[in-house]
């Protein structure tokens, strides 16, 4: 066994670097750029049952150590993901992916989380109730812990594989929330989703993003992300996924530090596309320097 | 796609707010005019698209605007600083389509992308005509040296200081066999309206600038396009107006 290996959820993974949703795609632009198979395994694109455009634009708004997006769930839909994103990634990627599913209705999630449960290719179903870029949907399942442990029960009794439920930071305390999804089934967390935010033009004095606001991600964000998978990894006992700004392989042991099984890693792929595989390659180096010899300790 | 280190062998202002930086790298990833560089500025976390102005051998040229305070940050560079830009990204303008007497349509900033597609079409023997447009005489640049190309070059300012008084569309020649042209959004618009066919060069805020983020989507014709993967450049054909 490798000194970078981790369980997931019952699946071994070889190391705990993960890309974040929203920022690899369905895989294939940075598939162009190097052996993606490298990768502990990576989160895909949100998925919903239909097909969506996502927001208006502007779309994206730059900011001190970050950025703000609202890109709004934009994906081809379930089906279409099936029948031709999965067998496209299949040809490149031979792991076990993780899918990332939303949704605006319970039905919703459980219909997307099933369809997507069948598929060989997905290891883990990775449920976004966090979503601060949707009206009516997404965020507003991961804000109450009534609807969140609601959801997550609901999608759990239809799948078979492991449910990782990914939280939204965008809430008074964390650990209800977190305590909320372990006790209704979840079989691991991931956290955070991006902060809300917003930015207005000095010009227009308008907002720069069309949705108005959106979510704050990148460096800025890795002390909150730190304290919050603090909080959440002692306060359930199903492993959890951390990430939020994270940009270096001192910031994934930190992360580690603060109780994480795995890490995720976001923004940081849309500045520096190697940036998933530097990472796996320094880990090793970086935990000699701190005398860390196993990443999971047994 | 690649990411290199380049280093800056000039950066000059050529008209107001305007400067050109040439670079020296590995270019081999440019192949086609029309493409743009997204550049890592320390202190910013996104990085900066710009689209490529010429690119020979191991030398690539850029013109930019000081915009914003990214770009405010580029013009204090000096020669011998190291860069890291993403190359090679976006569709680029295909030449095949031109014709024999293709027409260029440029505004302010949109002016520079246009000099390397006449470059290539010169090379290919075609008879090339630019329209440059600006808004006054001091922000011109580049007229000689797409003159130096061989092109036909029509200059028109909004105030009518300096050419053909007007919008680029009132310096359009009688007859040209297609259009190529890059610009702002409502110098598109009326392009498009007079232009039999051609393509377009678009803009918008993006966050990767290689098609993994779904920052600068907008709709087609033939579906949804990334701004940065699948276009900048759309042809007239499948381009669907919002407002």
């Amino acid at each position: 066994m490798g000194r970078l290996n981790c369980d997931l959820c019952g699946i071994q993974i070889d190391n705990p670097i993960i890309p974040a949703s929203g920022t690899f795609g369905y895989g294939s632009e940075f598939a162009a750029l190097y052996d993606i198979n490298i990768l502990g395994t990576f989160s895909f694109k949100g998925t919903t049952k239909e097909p969506r455009f996502g927001n208006e634009t502007p779309r994206i708004a730059e900011c001190a150590g970050g950025m703000l997006n609202s890109v709004g769930l934009q994906n081809p839909g379930v089906e279409k993901v099936i029948t031709e994103e999965l067998p496209k990634l299949k040809e490149v990627f031979h792991k076990k992916v993780m899918a990332n599913v939303s949704g605006f209705s319970e039905e919703e999630y459980v219909y997307t989380a099933k369809r997507l449960d069948q598929e060989e290719m997905v290891g883990w179903i990775e449920l976004n109730i966090s979503c601060p870029n949707v009206h009516g949907g997404g965020m507003s399942f991961g804000t109450k812990a009534a609807d969140a442990a609601s959801v997550t029960a609901a999608v759990k009794k239809e799948i078979q594989k492991p449910l990782i439920v990914k939280l939204s930071p965008n809430v008074t305390d964390i650990t209800e929330i977190a305590k909320a999804v372990a006790d209704a089934g979840a079989d691991g967390i991931s956290l955070i989703n991006t902060l809300m935010g917003m930015r207005f033009d000095l010009k227009t004095g308008k907002p720069i993003l069309a949705n108005v606001t959106g979510g704050l991600s990148g460096p800025a964000i890795f002390p909150v992300a730190l304290r919050m998978v603090y909080q959440v990894a002692n306060a359930v006992k199903v492993p959890v996924i951390g990430m939020g700004g994270i940009s270096s392989a001192e910031d994934v042991l930190e992360m580690r530090m603060a109780g994480a099984r795995a890490v995720e890693i976001g923004a940081a792929n849309l500045t520096d596309p190697f940036i998933c595989k530097t990472i796996i390659e320094q880990l090793p180096e970086v935990m000699d320097k701190y005398g860390v010899k196993q990443w999971q300790e047994m | 796609m690649k990411d290199v280190i380049f280093t800056i062998q000039e950066n000059t202002r050529i008209a107001p707010s305007t400067y050109r930086m040439v670079l020296e790298g590995d270019t081999a990833e440019i192949q086609r005019p029309g493409q743009f560089v997204n550049i890592r500025l320390d202190g910013f976390f996104l990085r900066r698209p710009i689209s490529v102005c010429d690119c020979e051998g191991t030398l690539l040229t850029i013109i930019y605007k000081t915009v914003g305070k990214g770009t405010a940050a580029m013009a204090e560079m000096e020669s011998g600083f190291k860069l890291s830009l993403l190359t090679g990204l976006g569709n680029g303008y295909d030449t095949q389509a031109s014709g024999d007497t293709p027409l260029l349509v440029g505004g302010g900033a949109g002016v520079p992308p246009m000099y390397l597609l006449a470059k290539k079409l010169r090379e290919e023997g075609k008879q090339v005509t630019v329209i440059l447009g600006f808004n006054a005489k001091e922000e011109i640049f580049f007229e000689e040296e797409f003159r130096s190309l061989g092109c036909e070059v029509i200059v028109t300012t909004v105030d009518g200081s300096y050419g053909v008084k007007g919008f680029v569309t009132d310096g359009f020649p009688e007859a040209y066999s297609y259009v190529y042209t890059c610009g702002p959004e409502p110098m598109l618009k009326a392009v498009y309206q007079k232009a039999k066919d051609g393509q377009f060069s678009f803009e918008e805020r993006m966050g990767c600038g290689f098609g993994a983020c779904m920052g600068c989507s907008c709709r087609t014709i033939t579906g949804y396009k990334r701004i940065c993967k699948d276009g900048p450049i759309l042809r007239k054909g499948e381009i669907l107006w919002e407002d």
